[in-house]
């Protein structure tokens, strides 16, 4: 009745001395956090300036485990879209207050659909202007927020 | 006793049932998204809430909750895709039974099931939470900050990804909430002369970020695995024999469920897995089990959803949420003006009341709701994640504008998106970062507040009697995982993989080989995940401070066996998430006060990659 899902290998695994990067970036976060509060002095910094030893601490005793723990997932191609995704999301932010939302968003869920999501040419045109109609029926007609909005 | 009554009065105004429903609906509609758990709904979906008036939108909350829960369970038959860990069990016997043509009977029991144990729980929550609310009323500073931290620690216990990555993450979290105005000195802390962040950072925005966008990146990047929903659910109603056998698992479900959904961290997750294993092993024909037994599903559905009710225990009378889930729904109510927390039900009683409340009818809605509607739900099942996903983005985005009327906080979604999907990469969950952003405030405040009252001397925490104890309690969560690690290497090939462990009910069997129930992605993580079992905390029996008194029975990370063959050829052969905590050599056991009687529990690594990647 079901069909089976796909098999599918999740990304390979890096090295586990990937690891030290995340615990580096834990043990740095924790340093600059140790070095704002200072800045703040007692009072409103010790509270930050004491988590962030704990951050440091735990980075070290991360570091010190990178070997044991399970490595990070590798970087794929897949990660790429990622990175696409990503970029289409802050140029949406960048321009929503000027241009409005609708295009924007049109445009979003048909690169998502279209180009991300290896949709046809149909169903992406299709559902980018549906959801836009939909969105803007929802948000500027039914709930009236303030979005910014061209039409 | 009039206000309870006062309280579903509003309930059952006719506006009130209509958002509940609508809420039961959309939660079962973005539930059923894969990798979307309650946590991401319930984030995803709070914008919708915030217009309303606080009593409407509480309701309609605990609808996008129930719904939520119940999204999952539905991915669990069909898909074998659980939407959230507590329902990593049921996809052994509930997909089973789909493939014999019988996904409706274990829709409709695990419907059956979930009412039944959410609507105990509730009975139950109702007789407790006032009680226990009355007895916190004496806590001040000190008690709370022992609260805060030892909620924490024992959320990252409990948590995915080990430990020592949860506490980081939580640690994190703790440093998120110091940005903004110090409440003491009102010194500008982190804002990096940023207007927009002088008055911190927002909620909603991290919850929607980590949970809702890092997931949906995450599944992108994974090119959204094919799968393919079932054709038609059909005969959606158990028969009297499903029935039959199932009442017992869900009398014992619901028992195990709420006890054990008191205790901070994975409640449900535990509870489900303890209430399958309970009746695996009361059972006469426990080969059945993994077959397609209807009490494998009736049990942890059960159980899951009543801890996922009791969890509100330590929510609505101390003000400290038990888990991820509970961290967005105390952000939520914070922004209706609800304040979890003892005062709760003294000063505003129609609130609190309300709240309980709507969760009885959210129950009945879910009940009502799901088993006519299971058909459409089904039938969203078949449309693509690739479709699925840009909606919910926008959605996402155009949602957290909408909170604060702020392009700033869109931005911050996406910056919190990408921080969750690289956590996902590397392994740390995202759980305990918000949780501990959620009590970060309150920690720091109760803290100096504290050290002010004690005149800067730490010991003071010692002083007060339960102050004192709860410190008692969070010295033994750090230090017990630490004896047992000394003590097993000492032991070290005692505890090798296979070292039978009486105690625990052994969930192993069924995932010795290859196994129909893998849990596909985990292939890869399941490795030590598997061996990286972990016993719960148990409750310091059924007294008023269960919730924070829990005392762990040991809280230890079991790294038994750490097999680098097993991880090539896929250790999700191996059940993926559940493996017996007698194979690990740690026997899990969770001691419920009393009822429950002794039940162990582990969750493997695995378990909650379960809830992050689906």
């Amino acid at each position: 009745m079901t069909t089976e899902p796909v098999e599918e290998d999740r990304p390979p695994l890096a090295d586990p001395a990937a690891n030290l990067i995340a615990a580096a970036l834990v043990v740095v976060l924790g340093g600059v956090a140790i070095a704002g509060a200072r800045s703040l002095g007692p009072g409103p910094g010790t509270w930050p300036m004491t988590v962030g030893f704990v951050l440091v601490l735990l980075g070290l005793v991360l570091a010190a485990r990178a070997r044991r723990d399970e490595p990070p997932e590798r970087f794929t191609s897949g990660s790429l879209l990622v990175v696409a995704a990503v970029t289409g999301m802050i140029a949406y932010v960048a321009v929503i207050a000027t241009i409005g939302f609708e295009i924007p968003t049109l445009l979003l869920a048909f690169v998502w659909l279209r180009f991300l999501g290896r949709e046809t040419w149909r169903t992406s045109i299709a559902v980018s202007l549906g959801a836009t109609v939909v969105f803007y029926a929802l948000f500027v007609g039914a709930l009236d927020v303030t979005i910014p909005h061209l039409f | 006793m009039s206000a309870v009554i006062d309280g579903f009065a509003v309930v059952l105004e006719p506006t009130n049932l209509l958002y509940c429903l609508v809420g039961v609906v959309i939660g079962m509609l973005i539930g059923v998204l894969p990798g979307l758990g309650p946590a991401a709904t319930i984030a995803i979906l709070l914008p919708v809430t915030f217009g309303l008036e606080p009593v409407t939108a509480v309701i309609m909350l605990a609808g996008i909750f129930y719904g939520a829960q119940y999204g999952g369970t539905i991915t669990s038959v069909l898909l074998r895709l659980p939407g959230e860990a507590s329902s990593v069990v049921t996809v052994f016997d509930g997909h089973a039974l789909a493939r014999q043509g019988r996904a409706g009977a274990a829709l409709g029991i695990a419907a059956i099931g979930s009412f039944i144990g959410g609507t105990l729980s509730i009975v139950a929550l109702t007789l407790v939470a006032p009680v226990v609310a009355g007895f916190a009323l004496d806590f001040g500073p000190p008690e709370y900050t022992v609260l805060a931290l030892l909620g924490i620690m024992l959320v990252a216990t409990i948590s995915s990804g080990g430990r020592i990555r949860a506490l980081a993450a939580a640690a994190v979290g703790l440093l998120f909430a110091t940005v903004g105005r110090d409440d003491f000195t009102s010194a500008e802390r982190f804002t990096l002369g940023n207007l927009s962040l002088a008055d911190g950072l927002d909620f909603i925005p991290i919850a929607m970020g980590l949970f809702g966008l890092g997931e949906i990146l995450y599944n992108l990047e994974q090119r959204h695995r094919a799968v393919q929903a079932p054709t038609k659910v059909t005969d959606v109603w158990p028969r009297r024999a499903d029935l039959r056998q199932s009442s017992g698992a869900i009398g014992r479900g619901s028992v195990i469920g709420f006890v054990l959904g008191i205790l901070p961290g994975g409640g449900a997750v535990l509870s489900s897995m303890a209430a399958y294993a309970l009746e695996k092993r009361r059972s006469r024909h426990p080969e059945r089990f993994g077959k397609g037994a209807i009490e494998g599903v009736a049990a942890p559905e059960t159980a899951n959803n009543a801890a996922a009710t009791s969890s509100f225990i330590p929510l609505l009378s101390l003000g400290i949420p038990a888990n991820a889930t509970m961290a967005v729904i105390f952000g939520a109510l914070l922004i209706q003006g609800v304040t979890p927390g003892p005062q709760l039900v003294t000063e505003h009683p129609e609130l609190f009341w309300g709240v309980v409340n709507s969760m009885y009818l959210g129950n009945v809605l879910l009940l009502i709701m799901s088993i006519p509607l299971l058909g459409v739900f089904v039938r969203i099942l078949r449309v693509r994640a690739t479709v699925l996903a840009p909606i919910t983005v926008l959605i996402t985005l155009i949602g957290a504008y909408t909170v604060n009327n702020s392009v700033f906080d869109i931005g911050l979604v996406i910056a919190f998106g990408v921080l969750g999907y690289l956590m996902k990469k590397a392994g740390f969950d995202p759980g305990p970062m918000v949780l501990a952003f959620v009590l970060g405030s309150l920690l720091e405040t109760s803290l100096r507040r504290s050290l002010l009252l004690f005149d800067d001397d730490p010991t003071g925490f010692l002083t007060r009697p339960i102050s004192g104890v709860l410190v008692a309690v969070f010295l033994a969560v750090i230090l017990l995982p630490l004896i047992q690690t000394v003590l097993r290497k000492r032991r070290q090939p005692a505890a090798g993989p296979g070292a039978p462990a009486p105690e625990s009910p052994d969930l192993e069997p069924s995932g010795a080989g290859p196994r129909e129930t893998d849990l596909r992605t985990d292939a890869s993580r399941a490795e030590s995940g598997v061996s990286r079992a972990r016993s719960g905390a148990a409750p310091a029996g059924g007294d008023a401070s269960a919730g924070a008194g829990a005392s762990p029975a040991g809280a230890a990370p079991v790294d038994a066996a750490r097999n680098r063959a097993d991880r090539e050829r896929g250790a999700a052969g191996q059940a993926g998430a559940v493996r017996g905590s007698g194979a690990a050599g740690q026997a899990g056991t969770v001691r419920g006060s009393g009822a429950a009687g002794q039940a162990g529990a582990v969750r493997g690594e695995s378990t909650s990659d379960a809830e992050e990647t689906e």
